[in-house]
Parts: C-alpha cells; structure tokens; sequence
C-alpha cells in the first residue's frame, strides 16, 4: 500500500486528478475533492499522472 | 558507449520529456538544456496569483517551482545554456557559448515567446508575460491608481486585465479584432465576459486596435530613444493615457535554432501522432517534438495538424513523444499513439472557466446549461463540428459539471478513428 496527502490550502478543486486517477481520486456533487489516502501499488503510475496534471502541485506521494 | 538524448528546453515540456523518457526505459545519459536560469516552473500563475502577491524573487521561484518524480534521476539540467543551431544530420548542437554538444535523441522543447505589437513608438515602459521576470517587474509597476492598457483579449490578456484591476489599477483592455477569448469560447460567451469583466471595472474598447504607441512628451514617437510610453493610440485616433502597457497578442514558436535542416517550420515543428519530427523524407526515428512548440495532427477532430498552446500539453505530449524516441533509437516498433483530449482553464475574478476538446473549431455551439449572457452565475457550451460534440466549455461550475460534460466529448469519439471504421 502507498499514501498520499493532499495540502487542502493548496487544493484548488480542479478535478483534473479524478481524471488520471479516478479509484483515488473524486469531484463530488459539490465540485470538491474527496480521495483515498491510502491505494494500492497497482494504482502508483495512475497516482504519479494525477500529480503530474494537478495545476497546483497539491498531492504528495508519501516516502 | 553510452548514448545521449538532448532535450532542448528546460520548462514543463522539457522536464516533463526527460521523466517520461526514464519511465519509458531509457537508462543511458539525458541531457536538457534551458535558455532560462531558473528550474522548470508553472507559468500559469504568472497571470494570476503571482501576478497578484509575488512575494520576494525567491519566494516566487519556490511558489511556481515544478516538483520532479522521484523515478527522475541522472538526469543533467544545464540552464541558461540556449541552443543556438542544430545539425540534425551530423547530430549536433551548437550552445549559446560556442560548445558543440553530439546526441543520439533530440527533444525539441523549446516554447514560444510572446508576439509583440509592431507599430511605430517607444519600448519601454511596454510590458509582456512569460516569464517569472516578466512576472516580477510587472508587479513592481501595478499599484493602485496605476493607469494600465492591456493590448490584446486572449487568456494571458484577460487575466492580466483581471489581476491589475484587483490591485487596483484603471485598466483598459483593448480588444483588436476580436472579443475576450472569443476564439476558444465563441461570440456569445465572449460577449457574456466583457460584460463580467465591465462589471468587475475593465474597460473594454472593442474593434479598435492600437496603431501607435504614444511616448512621454507627447509629441510624436521616437522608436530608437529611452523615452517611456505614455499611452496607446487606436485606429479610430483615440487616444488612452497609460502609465503601463502589457503586450498580450498572441506568440512566436522558438524554432529559429532549427532552420537549415529540411523541416517544416511554418508554425511550429510538424511532427506526426507519435510527436516525431517529419523532415524532408518523412517522420525522423530521432527526433522528436513536446509541448507548445510541437504541431501535431489533431486525431480527435481530424481537421489537420496544429499546435495546442495548453498546460496539460507538455504531459500530454511527451508520454507520446519518450516511448516513440526511445523505440526510434532501439530500432523498434513505434507504439500505437494516444489520441489526446486537451484541455485548459483560466481563472479570472475568481470565476474559473475549463474547456475539454476543440471548442475554436466549433461550427455550431449550444448552451447545455445556464445563461453564457451571465457566466459569472454558472454555464456550460457545447461545440459541434459534422454533427459531433468536439469541445465543451463550463463557467463558474463545480469541477464534477465539468468532468460530466468532458466524458460526453470523449464518448463523441475520435474523427480519425470513426473514419477508419
Ligand atoms: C502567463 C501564462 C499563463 C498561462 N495560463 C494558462 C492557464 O491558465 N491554463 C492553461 O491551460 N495554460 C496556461 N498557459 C500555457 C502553459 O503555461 C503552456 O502551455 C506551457 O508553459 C507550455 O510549456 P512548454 O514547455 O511547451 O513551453 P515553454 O513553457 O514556453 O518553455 C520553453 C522553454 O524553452 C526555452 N528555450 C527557448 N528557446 C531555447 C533554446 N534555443 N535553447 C534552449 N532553451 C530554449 C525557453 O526559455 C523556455 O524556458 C499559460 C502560459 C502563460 C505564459
Ligand atoms: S487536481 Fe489538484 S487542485 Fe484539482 S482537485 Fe485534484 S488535488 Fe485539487
């Protein structure tokens, strides 16, 4: 398993990691970010891409 | 030995390249070379938030700086190190200092720069927007009070407009020959910004354009002195006073280090769906495009070859263009190309405006939802060309709309691929 965390003052509500990563990372009805902390080793390219197009840098891969 | 892949810019698109490079396998040496000084960094903000509080330099650098994947490694960043030539043939660059620099691979990823109003009348005082620089010192000159004409109403143009008017400014933004981001958004969206942006305190002068830059004295131009300009004039002879001017009318590929080597440099480097360069006798297996600077077919729409000054478009490029380089290089079969949907946003006066798709090759567009005559209250634009929704524009709308409505245009399909069937 592997983490992550997302810095909610940065956070901006793009919405553009729920598109790389959409087992991870949602957009709900209200247009904010809800995701999973915690995703399996499967999951890392799709994670790596949605901190790529995050526009404001907001996710973390943790160690 | 060991073999070199050369990326020629160090910005998104570079960096963005050199890391999917390593994820597609190459493990010998990667070199990128950078006209700027700084690391790579988001531009985006330079027009928005950074433009707005900057901070110190070096506050600012650390805000845009961009982060690296880890998996990134051994990678050589040369910064204020610009390719002045390129032999393609004998495989070379020739660097600003005179080195030659021999590669294997070549990344071409070297941006644009911004387009400049050309008409008689003093450069300074004349301000443009892609750079942190251009960034900072523009900022020092913003204050309230400050007398600002903004030339041109495309993205870049209209968040500045946005920006100096919430630090205060007088700011007038002179249209040219088209509305607020009317080639991306359309005629009625277009006309539904100028009304927001009226409202917000822009000033909006609209089919005029500006003829001649006005200077200090007030009597004629003089083009080769230091005098500052004082204002523009516009093609109906009126005159605006301004205390600052920001030049926002579009941009030029960086593509002259590139000539004499048998490519198609009219707009851009033409490349093919793998973002290989084509030269005289089709597409080269070494070399290849990323980023603004690439003009590459547009599968989705099937409407030619063009070039997508998006942010997503350096990630969107360079996972295409680091598999096909490293294939060309091994001697190996290309991989089949992704088609991808770009995609961008602005943000002006805290409204966010996100558009999926083509939308600027519309011939028709519909309101799918809300009044484009208010979007500061919420809209969303369908765009169709041949009968199928190719683009999709929401305003001031949670990012769940938009993610609804850009899976409705990747459901329309590819145009490429639907004719093939
Ligand atoms: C002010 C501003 C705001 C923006 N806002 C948005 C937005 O809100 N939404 C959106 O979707 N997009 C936005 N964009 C667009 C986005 O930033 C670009 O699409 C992106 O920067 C393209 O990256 P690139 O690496 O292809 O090109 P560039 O960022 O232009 O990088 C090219 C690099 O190559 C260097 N270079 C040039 N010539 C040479 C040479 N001969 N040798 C070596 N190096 C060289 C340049 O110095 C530069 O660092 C904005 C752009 C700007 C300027
Ligand atoms: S892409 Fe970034 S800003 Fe957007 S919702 Fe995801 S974390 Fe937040």
């Amino acid at each position: 398993m592997r983490t992550i965390d997302v810095d909610r003052s940065l956070c901006d509500n793009h919405g553009q990691c729920a598109i790389a990563a959409p087992e991870v990372f949602r957009m709900n009805t209200d247009g904010v970010l809800e995701y999973e902390p915690t995703f399996d080793d499967a999951l890392l390219d799709e994670v790596e891409e949605a901190i790529d197009v995050c526009p404001v840098q907001a996710i973390f891969l943790k160690d | 030995m060991t073999r070199r892949i050369a990326v020629a810019g160090a910005s998104m698109g570079g960096l963005r390249a050199a890391e999917q490079l390593r994820s597609a396998g190459w493990e010998e040496d990667i070199v990128v070379l950078g006209q700027e000084s700084h690391p790579p960094y988001n531009r985006p903000p330079l027009s928005k938030e950074l433009l707005a509080a900057p901070g110190s330099a070096a506050e600012a650098l650390a805000a845009v700086t961009l982060r690296q994947r880890r998996t990134a490694t051994g990678i050589d960043w040369r910064l204020g190190a610009p390719v002045t030539r390129a032999d393609l043939s004998a495989r070379t660059l020739t660097l600003a200092t005179g080195e030659e620099l021999a590669y294997d691979g070549l990344v071409i990823a070297t941006g644009l720069r911004p387009a400049r109003v050309e008409v008689p009348g003093p450069r300074h005082g004349r301000h443009v927007i892609r750079t942190i620089d251009d960034t900072l010192g523009l900022h020092r000159e913003l204050c309230p009070g400050t007398r600002v004409v903004v030339v041109g109403a495309g993205f870049i143009g209209c968040e500045a407009a946005a920006t100096a008017t919430s630090l205060g400014c007088q700011v007038t933004l002179v249209e040219g020959g088209s509305g607020p981001m009317e080639r991306p958004l359309g005629r009625r969206l277009s006309d539904g910004v100028r009304r927001f942006l009226a409202e917000k305190g822009v000033h909006c002068v609209s089919g005029r354009r500006v003829v001649e830059f006005l200077s200090e004295t007030g009597d004629g131009y003089d083009a080769g002195s230091h005098l500052r300009c004082a204002g523009v004039r516009l093609s109906d002879g009126t005159e605006v006073p301004a205390d600052v001017v920001i030049e926002a009318v579009g941009s030029k590929p960086n593509t002259e280090w590139l000539a004499g080597n048998g490519l198609d440099l009219a707009d851009g480097v033409l490349c093919d769906e793998s973002m290989r360069v084509i030269g005289a006798r089709g597409a080269l297996p070494s070399v290849v495009a990323v980023g603004d600077v690439a003009r590459y077919p547009d599968q989705r729409t099937g409407t030619g070859a063009r070039r997508v000054e998006h942010w997503a478009t350096p990630a969107d490029t360079a996972k295409i263009a680091a598999p096909a380089l490293v294939a060309g290089l091994n001697g190996e079969a290309v991989p089949e190309p992704a088609a991808p949907l770009p995609s961008f946003w602005t943000d002006i006066f805290k409204i966010r405006i996100q558009g999926v798709g083509s939308p600027a090759l519309a011939e028709r567009i519909e309101v799918l939802e809300g009044d484009p005559d208010r979007p500061a209250a919420g809209a969303a634009l369908g765009y169709y060309r041949d009968g199928r929704l190719i683009g999709a524009v929401t305003c001031a709308l949670p990012a769940d709309k938009q993610l609804h409505y850009r899976k409705l245009v990747t459901d329309a399909g590819v145009a490429a691929r639907l004719a093939a069937v």
